[in-house]
């Protein structure tokens, strides 16, 4: 996308019918870390990588409780992102005020997409740098959300965004369609394989990632450290045996398959980026 | 019937206007829970005063999918209150996304209505019960013109209070029948009868096959409508 003009404004359109600002708001979410989120008929999984702006500082934070049915990770502009959770939090209280019972999830999104839009054609605004992945139950089920900067909602079974989610989206290509069916636990497991996926090389340690749980009977929270870094540790058990050509542990046929990738991401985990199954260099 | 007319001594402003007492009036409301869902009875007289005005009001409603709303009052407030509840339940199937206001959910959207009213000094002059099925899950609440609100097994709302719901407390059980729910109704209504001018009990008729309904009954056949 090169610089031209009709981008200085949200609200010109350019001749070929683009929104250049819209579509620059969705840049900056391409650029911001890792966050994928995957779903079953009974659990919604997110999970985030979380990047530190320096040693000495603390690492930023993604993944936002809304209520205890619903939670988000954002993947852009975290301020934009904080204040979205806000205004998220409060309509989800203000339903819980007056009729005592949780605001489904499909209306909550379709809020917040109708507030993004508002700034994408009002030109002292400018649309959010941010895109969310909303999880959340209700009567209806588990849903998984994303809201782009655009105003546009989708929901899916399994996404990701951010830098180098396609890494990530291209492993969760392979095994969505098992999904429904997945217990927590494997879904939990998937997920941090995704985020591990992103890193294309770099460690995965609990303490660079987050994860959180929504589920039936299961209000939203997140992972402690600990879990986090036991589930890190029995995926690399797995990677090891199986660059051993052993296929080890755990109940499912999908190990078969998580070790051949796994054995294939072997190569980029010695800083080689041979692009066997990991997808090349995001967008 | 005696009814106890409350004059609010609120010094009027600027012509503005509110509730200071009730003009036409329904009587009681009994609701109970049952093995299969929730029964609701009331008669269908309007008073005004101590004439019985009004002899084909239906004061038990059903609002949405899944609930029922009796009220006893002021029925120009209960239409009222009919309005809004309908504007509600229009937008919630406009969303036609598969999830519905439940009963319990109409309920606590009632309790916040009349108790904000009552805090402008403007107080719809109500009390509702309101039941209902969602789910399987049965629900019975009460709401008072105040804003006072609660969840029980049985209800009921002006002199029902002092004469039905000793009868309910004895007598009612978790797993009544159909029948046996219109039966312990009809002889909490007959108490009533006694001492109110004008209350109906009808043939009851079930609306869906897993909820009952309210019961009325007429003995006062050629005298119907109002005039």
């Amino acid at each position: 996308m090169f610089r031209n003009q009709y981008d200085t404004d949200v609200t010109t359109w350019s001749p070929a019918g683009r929104l250049f600002q819209v579509e620059y708001a969705m840049e900056a979410v391409k650029q911001g870390a890792a966050a994928v989120g995957l779903r079953s008929t009974s659990h919604v999984v997110l999970a985030t990588v979380n990047k530190a702006a320096s040693d000495l500082s603390s690492h930023q934070r993604k993944v936002f409780k809304i209520d205890d049915h619903i939670g988000v990770a954002i993947a852009g502009l975290t301020a934009d992102g904080r204040v979205l959770s806000r205004y998220l939090r409060n309509e989800c209280i203000n339903h819980s005020f007056v009729y005592e019972s949780p605001l489904p999830v499909s209306r909550l999104v379709v809020r917040l997409a109708d507030k993004a839009q508002v700034c994408t054609q009002r030109s002292w605004k400018r649309p959010f740098g941010v895109g969310l992945l909303v999880a959340g139950l209700d009567e209806t089920g588990a849903h998984l959300y994303y809201n782009c900067p655009s105003g546009n909602y989708f929901e899916y079974q399994a996404f990701a965004i951010g830098s180098r989610s396609q890494a990530a989206k291209t492993f969760m290509e392979r095994r969505f369609e098992a999904f429904n069916g997945y217990s927590r636990d494997e879904l939990i497991k998937d997920a941090i394989f995704a985020i591990k996926e992103t890193l294309q090389g770099e460690k995965l340690t609990s303490s660079i990632c987050t994860v959180a749980v929504v589920g039936i009977d299961e209000p939203f929270h997140m992972l402690d450290q600990k879990t986090i870094q036991e589930v890190i540790d029995s995926i690399e058990i797995k990677e090891d045996d199986a660059s051993a050509a052993a296929a080890d542990q755990a109940p499912m046929q999908e190990e078969d398959k998580s070790s051949e990738a796994a054995a294939a991401d072997q190569a980029p985990m010695q800083e080689e980026d041979k692009s066997s199954e990991a997808a090349p260099m995001d967008i | 019937m005696e009814m106890v007319a409350v004059k609010d001594s609120a010094i009027s402003e600027n012509g503005t206007e509110r509730t200071l007492y009730p003009y036409v009036t329904g009587t009681s409301v009994i609701g109970m829970k049952y093995k299969d869902g929730v029964i609701l009875a009331a008669d269908m007289g309007g008073s005004y005063g101590s004439t019985l005005r009004y002899k084909s009001v239906e004061r038990i409603k059903h609002i949405g999918k899944h609930s029922l709303l009796g009220a006893s009052g002021e029925i120009s407030d209960f239409q009222e209150i009919l309005r809004y509840l309908d504007e509600l339940i229009l937008y919630d199937n406009m969303w036609d996304d598969g999830n519905s206001l439940g009963p319990k959910e109409i309920h606590n959207y009632l309790t916040r209505v009349m108790y904000n009213r009552r805090n402008k000094f403007n107080p719809l002059w109500n009390s509702l019960v309101l039941g209902g099925v969602k789910n399987g899950q049965k629900y019975l609440g009460m709401v008072g013109m105040i804003g006072t609100h609660f969840e029980d097994n049985h209800v009921a709302t002006g002199f029902g209070n002092h004469l039905a719901r000793p009868i309910l407390r004895a007598e009612w059980r978790e797993d009544l029948s159909f029948e046996e729910a219109v039966k312990l109704l009809e002889k909490c209504l007959l108490i009533a009868k006694i001492t109110e001018e004008g209350v109906t009990i009808s043939q009851p008729y079930a609306l869906k096959t897993y909820w009952g309904f309210s019961a009325f009954q007429n003995p006062s056949k050629g005298a119907e409508g109002s005039w």
